[in-house]
């Protein structure tokens, strides 16, 4: 760590920000490797970055899942070209509307609610914002809503995947033994 | 490697797939699909298409049953305008008009399709069902 010359202003970061920027860093790969995978529809994709929100929120809280989502939606578009562009107001809008539903889905109880709950119904209010912002201002004609059958099954069908996946890292997490993957080995 | 693939299997056992769901996830799930259903039925609702009405001048000179092939001559103030119809679908055969537009639509099958040949001011429009739409152009 360089000490801070002269005339700069060192902002003091905990280690809550070290933690966010790691998470919101492994969302972003994971949203690169989303922008590649082909898709017949534009709009439909697994949101595997969207596997490390339900983690953030179940492990550290709804802030910190706004946090992760939101660097992720402005680095990640940033890195693919897209910053102001309408396809980074769909999915800010999208980051939007599902962490609005995150919120009380946060507080459900764990026992009967697990990250598939939140997944799914995360998943359902993204399409559901990303085409509201569609139908109110890239195409404002109601013919739009003929894809939300498409768009409903492919939230569901990826929402229930990427909920599945992040069940898994949590009750492998929970589980214990398992070591951190040691530093030396990679 | 080895190693790697076992502990890969054993997590698996450890952890299946439908042990990850709770109670809750499979109201949740279940609620997806029927709005998934519901939204398909509410949007995707098409009706049969029944007539086709053809149109001169913004008035009504036939309505023809898509059930009986044949063809009409319209008259305009280019010349004649030909729609043909047929078993579930109806489109224009010829007219006078300088691009063909209409023409080079081809056979509409669905409720609100039209095919407009503004210059002899002739249209051709398909009805029925509910009409989920008002005008199909494409």
């Amino acid at each position: 760590m360089a000490s801070p010359s002269p005339g700069t202003v060192a902002i003091p970061l905990g280690p809550e920000d070290y933690r966010i920027a790691r998470l919101a860093a492994a969302a972003i790969g994971l949203a690169l490797v989303d922008a590649v995978i082909p898709s017949p529809l534009p709009g439909v994709k697994p949101g595997l970055a969207n596997i490390v929100t339900l983690v953030v929120l179940v492990r550290y809280g709804w802030g910190a899942a706004a946090w992760v989502s939101g660097l992720r939606v402005v680095a990640g578009s940033l890195l693919l070209g897209q910053f102001l562009a309408p396809g980074f107001f769909l999915a800010a809008a999208g980051a939007l509307a599902s962490l609005l539903v995150l919120a009380p889905v946060a507080r459900l109880p764990r026992r009967w609610f697990g990250p598939v709950t939140a997944s799914v119904l995360a998943a359902l209010a993204h399409i559901g914002g990303q085409l509201l912002l569609a139908r109110l201002w890239l195409i404002p004609h109601d013919g739009l809503w003929v894809l939300l059958p498409v768009f409903s099954a492919a939230a569901l069908f990826f929402g229930t995947i990427n909920g599945l996946i992040a069940a898994r890292l949590l009750a492998e997490a929970d589980a214990g033994p398992t070591p951190p993957p040691s530093p030396e080995k990679s | 490697m080895a190693r790697s693939t076992l502990a890969a299997l054993s997590a698996a056992t450890a952890y299946p797939w439908h042990r990850l769901v709770r109670p809750g996830d499979w109201l949740v799930l279940a609620g997806g699909a029927v709005l998934t259903a519901a939204s398909a039925a509410l949007f995707w609702q098409q009706g049969a298409a029944e007539r086709a009405v053809v149109r001169q001048e913004g008035q009504v000179v036939a309505e023809l049953a898509l059930t009986v092939p044949r063809t009409l001559d319209v008259a305009g103030p280019l010349g004649t305008t030909v729609i043909a119809v047929e078993h579930g679908r109806a489109r224009v055969m010829s007219d006078p008009g300088p691009r063909q537009l209409c023409v080079r639509q081809g056979w509409l099958a669905r409720p609100g399709e039209m095919a407009l040949c503004a210059p002899n001011r002739v249209s051709l429009t398909i009805a029925g069902g509910k009409g989920a739409y008002d005008t199909l152009a494409y």
